[in-house]
């Protein structure tokens, strides 16, 4: 399906990133992970990459550093030989009451979440546009869609992405460049594995299917939207909620 | 600069759909010629391919006219 394709995920060591990388190699994508500090994570990844018969490298940068950033997509360049779909998925959550986040918190997830997705955007769009083919899949959040209590950094930087998605998609559009979002919901991550029992329960009582999702269910809807099936789908939040949002 | 301009001339024709009588030296790409900001960018895109150079941002935010084109692409290919 994506036979001949390269990717790169940004976040792609653990998490939804890591599913997401394998699921795209699985497909037929070579893929260049971007990790932030997990070398080991990383590693593996691109090992779990090579044993699916795909080549797979690994770069480490700070996706909030256009440094950083322009050196990520020039390696991934000069190793795999061009970008055509680009995941925005590395995100961090410094949670807490917005009169207790300190600005430095917010900044931070801002940074990360917000700013390094425009960054990435911005450094594969001229080879995209070059080759008059690409496809960028945001990952951002149902939080995004709806907030969340102790979580107004991560939501306002959620929300941001899905503003970004729309106006980078009109934009790159009549370069047959497409750009989407994904909206996942309560993945079983590292990430969600640290709220409480409380906290997880509040959850569940508000998804429909009654379970968190995988890593392999929002891994799934990506590989849909960097594949020939979804070339007339731009602009879009494709929510992998089981339900948690129905708008 | 004949050579130069009747290539910029045909990129220019191609891309925003006017006349090649229209593409002087002095046109403007987005006055008179009818190109919007991401016609320019599109522009910069092709011409950077057409001559085998990198024109960076800072200089296509110079880049207004023809005859800026011409004058670029002989002073740094």
């Amino acid at each position: 399906m994506l036979k001949e394709k390269v990717a790169l995920v940004t976040g792609g060591s653990r998490g939804i990133g890591r599913a997401v990388a394998l699921a795209l190699a699985k497909a037929g994508a070579d893929v260049a992970i971007v990790y932030a500090g997990n070398q080991n994570a990383a590693e593996d990844t691109a090992t779990a990459i090579r044993d699916e018969g795909r080549q797979a490298i690994t770069i480490q940068a700070d996706v909030s550093q256009s440094a950083d950033v322009d050196r990520a997509v020039k390696e991934t360049m000069s190793a795999l030989g061009r970008v055509d779909i680009l995941v925005n998925n590395a995100g961090i959550a410094r949670d807490n009451l917005m009169l207790r986040i300190k600005e430095e918190d917010w900044d931070q997830v801002l940074d990360t979440n917000l700013k390094g997705v425009f960054l990435f955007t911005k450094a594969v769009t001229r080879s995209m546009m070059k080759q008059r083919s690409g496809r960028i899949i945001n990952v951002s959040s149902v939080v995004g869609l709806i907030g969340n209590p102790g979580q107004a950094n991560y939501t306002a930087a959620k929300a941001g992405v899905l503003g970004l998605t729309k106006s980078a998609a009109r934009e790159l559009a009549s370069r047959n460049i497409t750009v989407n979002a994904i909206a996942p919901g309560f993945i079983e991550t590292d990430m969600t594995e640290k709220l409480g029992d409380e906290a997880k329960e509040n959850m569940l009582e508000q998804i429909p299917l009654s379970r968190m999702g995988k890593p392999e269910d929002v891994a799934q809807a990506v590989v849909f939207l960097a594949s020939d099936y979804a070339s007339y789908i731009t602009g879009q939040t494709l929510n992998v909620d089981g339900g948690m949002v129905t708008m | 600069m004949a050579d130069t301009l009747s290539r910029v001339q045909r990129i220019i024709v191609d891309r925003l759909g006017v006349d090649a009588a229209e593409v002087t030296l002095e046109a403007s790409i987005t006055e008179d010629l009818g190109g919007d900001s991401l016609d320019s960018m599109d522009l910069i895109l092709e011409l950077e391919d057409e001559f085998s150079i990198e024109i960076s941002d800072a200089d296509a935010e110079k880049i207004k006219t023809v005859g800026d084109i011409v004058t670029y692409i002989n002073s740094h290919s």
